[in-house]
């Protein structure tokens, strides 16, 4: 206690000098910002859309484009459920909204009827199945979805690509932007900041639809080019090697088979790359097919363009791989992100783009930082006023711990909003309660006959437990919910985490080596607080 | 010499918590049954963070006036108003929520009443907002809320007993329905913030169990024979100094918000009030009597290394 280790009183200087340096550019005018040396941090704290307004955008999911991708999938699914029937048939296609096939002997039309209503779609929530299956002339069948079906569809594609949109820019939680449907088949997002609309759209406006589709190396590229294509194969825009690839049409693994996406640097080349790693469906299947095409060359799709189309060197079992194509270090974390986020369920087509201010007026604003402020002020000096020279040293603990979670949430960029700093008062008056059951500890230790230097090593190393465990429990629940929980409630335990550790860190070991110091200078008979 | 003003706090205090106990048990009953009365009767007053409702875009001749826009919001019927500048300063885009089941029609009478207030206001066709808060959101919430109390009851087994875990998830739930009920009762809107307010509880309330309990442990072992009731009130009475204080530095930080944050911050803070003082009282009075009403085990913890105070030279 008396003895400062000097580790300790390292980590102190340490931390705040680090919660100076990263808090400082809030204070700074901009001009003075930027004139700063780089190694110095410039971020500055992201205020919330009810503070300072940001960028808005509208975008509408595009019901025909999902329409279409609808059907060219239930072409697939009559194709497949036909051949299994063994039924021979022609003219398998999409016309006027239905898929039409005609089927070649007259015989067959009934059981290729059964077949296909026994197979295709799915039954709906409201009860009857989504799609119809019906004769028309010249023995052919049609089938089309039901418009219900359609408008679930979409309504569907609405709400989950609010979801995607959502982890794509908000992945920590902490961004707290304002992502809504509007109207039937719109998304209006909002997101705080000056934030760049266009770096917004970049990540919001690509669908991110991943396939690893085998390429076929025996299709001949100009007569594809023509239309003439080997049958199921397609051909798909390629990158600065290849114009185009003529591919196998079926996607032996797509990107929902993804757990994990990073982006990182080759090892070899030095070159920026994404890592990934599948599931176990998609690693057994990715592993199976290498397995089966070793020397062949397999096309990694993203949105209808290869990216790349690496040789099959050895067979990939370990369910991870990486992707290389022609990256930035910043667009490879930007593809990283979409993987993780997932692949819109439609396309979406951008409809406006605005800057929105502030949802708070500036006199509520005002208002409502200077009671805020009060609240602060009145913790520092009451705990000043109830402990003397020991509530300075806990204020003076307390000044670090603002300038710690105000420089990590700066750093990391978390968006702190009005309510977010309310919570901070509480979790500033939470973390004087480490001093006070650590004061709490000595006093009783003074009183029960102490000397002052062994009040204070008891006091400490008895409150410590008290401390750890409700710190540690905070913990526990924070990590949980940030683990499991998305949007918000992350953010929350994010900043929840930052407050735990900060407080812990600074209410222990700073008031420890401050007390330390006092003791050896002073050398006192009695404690302030006795 | 008054100052710190530690001093004035007497040393020892000597008050039968215990004692109390079934009155407070009575209360607790009392108010948890009026919770979930209201609860039933009225629910909770969903606000357009989770029921959605309507924007307009407005467009004035001059400058929107962005603050007379937002207080005749609330006027005009549409409730938790949001009025923000849109692209240009001419233009605006209005939120709000409005009561009865035909939106449209209640949007419209909104759209005529601002029409009346402000004239040359132009209006573009109201459009339906979905709900910032989706049910994927609130359903992956409560998922992860459930995972981390059944954790925090796991890890104050493991520090603790049993029983303790027990004792303090109950006295948590205890503290979430009041602060629901109290929701409930008053009709504040219910919004995202909300639910921020509320896990501040119930993370507030949880500390407090554990520092309460942590006494608690450290008096069982040191006074081996002592009955648990009397126990329980040495260890209540000898903390009580801290519960002060940290009772009162959260409500002091508080407090300035309460009075003069204005009613933007008001709903979060007096929750936020709320859930401290119940928080701190739940701890003496619902978790502890589970305790004791179901016993600890005594025995097989390992002696306290240190003399207990009074025997110290």
């Amino acid at each position: 206690m008396i003895t400062v280790s000097r580790w300790r009183v390292i980590l102190v200087v340490l931390a705040a000098l680090y919660g100076f340096l990263f808090t400082l550019p809030n204070v700074l005018p901009a001009s003075v910002r930027d004139s700063l040396p780089g190694f110095l941090p410039k971020q500055t704290l992201n205020l919330g859309l009810d503070l300072q307004g940001g960028s808005y955008l509208l975008y509408e999911v595009d019901t025909a484009a999902l329409r279409a991708e609808l059907l060219t999938n239930l072409v697939e699914d009559a194709r497949t459920a036909l051949r299994e029937a063994e039924i021979d048939f022609t003219g398998l296609g999409v016309v006027n909204g239905e898929v039409n096939v005609r089927i070649n002997d007259p015989t067959q039309v009934e059981p290729a009827l059964k077949a296909l209503r026994e197979s295709l779609g799915a039954v709906m929530a409201t009860g009857g199945r989504d799609v119809t299956v019906s004769t028309a002339p010249d023995q052919r069948i049609r089938v089309a979805y039901v418009s219900q079906a359609l408008d679930a569809q979409a309504a569907k594609a609405v709400e989950q690509s609010i979801e995607v949109i959502r982890r794509r820019i908000d992945e920590l939680g902490t961004k707290e932007p304002d992502i809504r449907r509007q109207g039937a088949n719109r998304i209006s997002i909002a997101a705080p900041g000056e934030s760049d609309p266009k770096k917004l759209q970049a990540i919001v406006g690509q669908t991110a639809k991943l396939t690893f589709q085998m390429v076929d190396e025996t299709a001949d590229l100009a007569q594809a080019q023509q239309g003439r294509l080997p049958p199921g194969t397609m051909l798909v825009p390629g990158d600065d090697i290849q114009p185009f690839y003529v591919v196998k049409r079926r996607a032996e693994v797509t990107g929902e088979m993804l757990t994990d996406a990073q982006s990182g640097f080759d090892q070899q080349t030095g070159q920026p790359v994404v890592t990934f790693r599948f599931n176990g469906v998609g690693a057994k299947r990715f592993g199976a097919i290498t397995t089966a095409n070793v020397g062949k060359r397999f096309a990694i799709i993203l949105d209808n363009k290869v990216i790349s189309a690496p040789n099959i060197i050895n067979p990939i079992t370990a369910g991870n791989g990486q992707i290389t194509g022609n990256f930035t270090a910043e667009s490879a974390n930007d593809l990283a992100v979409l993987l993780r986020a997932g692949a819109l369920p439609a396309p979406l087509t951008i409809q406006e783009q605005q800057t929105v201010s502030a949802e708070l007026g500036a006199d509520a604003i005002r208002a409502g930082a200077i009671s805020l402020m009060i609240g602060g002020v009145a913790i520092i000096v009451f705990i000043i006023l109830a402990y003397g020279l020991f509530g300075i040293f806990a204020a003076l603990a307390l000044i670090v711990n603002v300038l710690l979670i105000l420089g990590i949430m700066s750093m990391t960029q978390a968006t702190l909003t009005f309510p977010g700093i309310a919570g901070l008062i509480l979790t500033l008056a939470v973390a004087v309660d480490a001093n006070v059951l650590i004061y709490e500890r000595v006093r009783d230790e003074a009183h029960a006959g102490r000397t002052p230097i062994m009040a204070l090593e008891h006091g400490y190393s008895r409150a410590l437990v008290s401390i750890l465990d409700a710190n540690i429990t905070s913990a526990i629940s924070a990590i949980i919910m940030f683990q499991f929980g998305s949007g918000p409630i992350r953010g929350f335990a994010w900043t929840l985490l930052i407050g735990v550790v900060t407080s812990v860190f600074t209410a222990v070991v700073i008031t420890q080596v401050l007390i330390g110091w006092w003791f050896r200078a002073t050398k006192p008979k009695t404690l302030p607080i006795e | 010499m008054p100052w710190p003003l530690i001093r004035l706090l007497p040393r020892e205090f000597h008050i039968d918590f215990v004692r109390l106990a079934p009155f407070a048990a009575i209360v607790s009953a009392i108010l948890i049954a009026g919770s979930i009365g209201s609860f039933v009767v009225q629910g909770l007053n969903f606000g357009i963070d989770f029921v959605g409702g309507t924007a307009i875009e407005v467009r004035t001749k001059g400058p929107v006036p962005l603050g007379e826009l937002r207080a005749a919001v609330p006027a005009a019927g549409g409730h938790d108003a949001q009025v923000q500048g849109f692209g240009r300063p001419d233009t605006a885009i209005v939120r709000f929520r409005t009561e009865g089941s035909n939106t449209f029609v209640a949007a419209e009478q909104v759209k005529q009443k601002l029409a009346a207030k402000f004239p040359g206001m132009e209006f573009k066709p109201p459009v339906v907002v979905g709900p910032k808060v989706s049910g994927e959101l609130m359903s992956g919430g409560f998922m992860a809320l459930g995972i981390a109390m059944t954790l925090m009851l796991g890890y104050i087994w493991f520090r603790f007993q049993l029983q303790f875990g027990l004792g303090a998830v109950v006295a948590v739930l205890h503290d979430v329905i009041l602060t629901l009920g109290l929701l409930s009762l008053t009709q504040i809107e219910f919004s995202m913030t909300s639910i921020a307010a509320l896990l501040t509880v119930i993370g507030y309330s949880m500390n407090e169990k554990v520092i309460t309990f942590d006494r608690l442990r450290e008096n069982l072992r040191k006074y081996k024979t002592t009955p648990l009731r009397d126990v329980i009130n040495k260890s209540e009475n000898e903390r009580l100094s801290r519960t002060l204080i940290t009772g009162s530095t959260a409500i002091l930080a508080l407090s300035g918000a309460l009075f003069l944050g204005g009613p933007v911050l008001f709903p979060l803070v007096s929750t936020m009030v709320f859930g401290v003082i119940i928080g701190t009282y739940s701890s003496v009075y619902v978790a502890l009597p589970i305790i004791l009403l179901w016993g600890v085990k005594r025995n097989d913890d390992p002696a306290e290394p240190l003399k207990p105070a009074s025997v110290r030279p």
